[in-house]
């Protein structure tokens, strides 16, 4: 019974609600720690999966010897490969298509590369503009792996000893 | 003619139109809007008469809160209008009866009150709340209190008659759900940490310590 | 300057006079309803740790503008088999009544656009009104979420509006009239002359049967995102949904003016020293309104039957007691506390 009074009278100054006031009110004052996006960006990890790209050797080279694997391993079959032999004797792709429609960017493809050709990069500010766009073709992988060889250098070496 | 009177027109034109859509409208949801529409008109029409008390009343009841409830029940019916029209001639004598009545009515009390008078011309500090106060808790403090007991009793007969409770519907209180305070539901349980107790298996029950 | 205009227009002239001074009270809280929505996404923003909308303009400022545009600009779409006349008069029954009550509140002793002998009536008349644009809404659109809001609103607006009923009968025992000037008038001399201290249970059940009133948060059931949609416009866009959206943040104001006015001594300073003012007013409404930003913030969404147990298991019974309270006082030697 006298608890019953006690709870009705707390119940009654609003007690719990000024409780839960109080704590918004603090946090109104709190540092804010939005990031402001296009100006910033928070950090990102070397391992990051974003956009796809072809990487070539140092001699320039394309390291691809399209064996496949990565045809194989793609759980959202996205990306298709055609080849033949050069005239030198290797084999190469005459085609190499992602379709960044399908791709889920669970990384398989890179980790199932023998040659560390293909690699997810930390790029993701791309986009498509017409129907098919996101479909990368060769020349565009290799583009962008030109493009990024610097970084995609860098956070390979970084991640180098846990692989 | 003055602008009151062309105002008094108007409403009243508003509100003859709107009483009539009252009764022809086929939607009782048309009907009960145009009913309100009717209501805050004759408030503004005693706002002319300068009844403002009245006329505010007639609102805040009528039109803010009866109203409300009837659309609220209105509008949860499943209502067939072609059904409802089906006894529309049988029941056309009857309803012709009663209008004529009501009337003859009418025309009598209109006839015989030939001492309607203009409503004075007050001064700005006449208070006609206050006066309706003096006549309703002063003058006739009786019948008034006697009116309201006897809707206190209708209000509280017609919760006694409409109250059963089925035995076989199980019911929620939220009054019981929101007394319901933290260590009445929450047990918290210390637990000998996770290598310890696989260590000591059987001894795990009497370790256990309650808290709270 | 004014008298040529006024023998230009001759007989017409007290029309248009009144239409001046109904534009003058309209526009301005048109403008405090666009920068409410600012200051509301601003001060949540702040109280989750974000900082709300920053980018039109100088932090934000013109956002309400952008806002605006993008409202106007956008299609009114009228669902198929709705009743098409009915769901345009929504808005409007829902915006009339929140313009119209501001049509008796007073800004200063003089400062008001008709001093009327009722007006705490006419303005608890006006406000219940508010309900048909909410109810016609939801029934015309023919969806049944926005039923439902519609359901839920009226049940929740007419239980409460009878706390918010007691709560100013107290206010006007304690004022003997009903008429806002004369209420804020009985309040002068300052911060202990105010209503709210004899009054407070009283004022509390006011505050919260407001946020209740206006369908704000936690008693926002009418719109509960989470269950039904966004209740009773969820088939609204454009500006029909800008409307209701205007009516809402315009009875949130009004509501926090009628606060200040009766509890929290209108336009009187708090301290002797200081002069009196509309600045006054304007802090004290400012307050009420962070109060409500800041109840949005806090509290979780009531549960149905739980508004409706509050409202009149809790509030009604209070509201009496205290009344029978105030009542009783009056007649001892320390009713000068309750005057």
């Amino acid at each position: 019974m006298m608890e019953q009074i006690k709870n009705l009278f707390k119940s009654l100054l609003l007690l719990e609600l000024l409780k839960g006031m109080s704590v918004t009110g603090r946090y109104f004052f709190a540092r804010k720690i939005t990031v402001q996006f296009p100006e910033e960006r928070t950090p990102m990890s070397p391992r990051f999966r974003g956009q796809h790209a072809q990487r070539r050797y140092p001699n320039g080279e394309e390291r691809c010897i399209a064996c496949k694997l990565c045809e194989a391993v793609c759980p959202a079959l996205a990306i298709t490969i055609e080849s033949e032999q050069r005239d030198d004797g290797t084999r190469r792709t005459t085609r190499y298509d992602i379709d960044m429609y399908k791709c889920i960017f669970c990384g398989f493809c890179e980790e199932a590369c023998p040659v560390d050709a293909i690699v997810e990069t930390r790029f993701i500010d791309y986009h498509g503009e017409v129907r098919g766009d996101l479909v990368f073709n060769k020349e565009r992988l290799l583009a962008t792996g030109d493009r990024l060889e610097a970084q995609i250098a860098a956070d390979r070496a970084a991640d180098a000893k846990y692989r | 003619m003055n602008f009151e009177t062309i105002v008094f027109y108007i409403f009243s034109a508003i509100l003859l139109l709107s009483a009539l859509r009252v009764v022809t409208a086929r939607s009782p949801i048309h009907a009960a809007l145009a009913l309100v529409l009717a209501f805050f008109t004759a408030a503004s029409i005693w706002l002319l008469l300068e009844a403002e008390f009245l006329a505010i009343t007639l609102v805040l009841v009528y039109v803010g809160a009866v109203t409300v409830l009837f659309l609220f029940v209105v509008m949860t019916l499943d209502i067939d209008v072609a059904k409802m029209r089906e006894g529309f001639w049988r029941h056309l004598p009857l309803a012709l009866a009663a209008g004529a009545v009501m009337a003859t009515e009418m025309i009598l009390v209109l006839r015989t009150r030939t001492d309607t008078v203009a409503p004075r011309n007050l001064d700005t500090h006449y208070s006609n709340t206050k006066e309706l106060g003096r006549l309703l808790y002063v003058d006739y403090v009786y019948p008034f209190e006697i009116a309201a007991v006897l809707l206190l009793v209708a209000i509280i007969a017609a919760i006694a008659l409409t109250m059963r409770r089925r035995k076989d519907t199980k019911y929620i209180d939220p009054a019981d759900q929101v007394k319901v305070r933290r260590q009445d539901r929450i047990r918290l349980v210390s637990m000998p940490a996770e290598t310890a107790r696989m260590k000591d298996e059987g001894e795990r029950m009497t370790n256990e310590e309650e808290r709270g | 300057m004014m008298t040529a205009i006024q023998g230009f227009l001759g007989p017409w002239w007290p029309l248009v006079w009144t239409l001046v001074k109904i534009l003058v009270i309209v526009l301005p809280l048109m403008g405090a309803v666009a920068y409410l929505t600012l200051a509301e996404r601003k001060i949540i923003g702040y109280m989750q740790v974000r900082i709300g909308p920053n980018r039109v303009g100088i932090k934000g400022i013109l956002q309400p503008l952008a806002d605006a545009g993008k409202l106007l600009f956008k299609e009114i779409i009228i669902p198929a088999k709705s009743n098409k006349y009915l769901f345009l008069l929504a808005p409007v029954l829902s915006i009339a009544p929140a313009l119209a009550a501001w049509a008796v509140v007073p800004f200063s002793p003089e400062l008001v656009l008709a001093n009327v002998d009722a007006s705490l009536l006419f303005v608890m008349a006006i406000t219940s009104m508010g309900v048909y644009g909410v109810i016609v809404a939801g029934w015309a659109s023919n969806s049944k979420y926005a039923f439902l809001g519609a359901m839920r609103s009226a049940a929740q607006i007419v239980s409460y509006e009878l706390a918010m009923g007691f709560a100013l009968v107290g206010v006007l025992m304690a004022a003997q009239s009903l008429n806002l000037v004369e209420i804020v008038q009985g309040q002068e001399g300052g911060l202990f002359n105010w209503y709210f201290l004899p009054l407070f249970p009283l004022f509390v059940v006011y505050v919260v049967a407001g946020v209740a009133e206006t369908n704000r948060a936690p008693f926002d059931v009418a719109e509960g995102e989470s269950e039904i949609v966004a209740g009773f416009h969820v088939e609204y866009s454009g500006m029909a949904f800008a409307v209701f959206f205007l009516a809402e943040y315009a009875n949130m104001i009004l509501i926090a003016m009628l606060a200040a006015l009766m509890f929290l001594g209108g336009w009187y300073s708090p301290v002797s020293f200081l002069p009196d003012g509309f600045i006054w007013l304007a802090a004290k409404v400012s307050f009420v309104l962070l109060l409500f930003l800041w109840f949005r913030a806090t509290f979780p969404r009531y549960r149905y039957d739980q508004i409706m147990r509050l409202g009149w298991k809790v509030f009604i019974p209070l509201t009496l007691v205290w009344l029978v309270v105030v009542g009783a006082m009056m007649q001892t030697p320390y009713g000068y506390l309750f005057h």
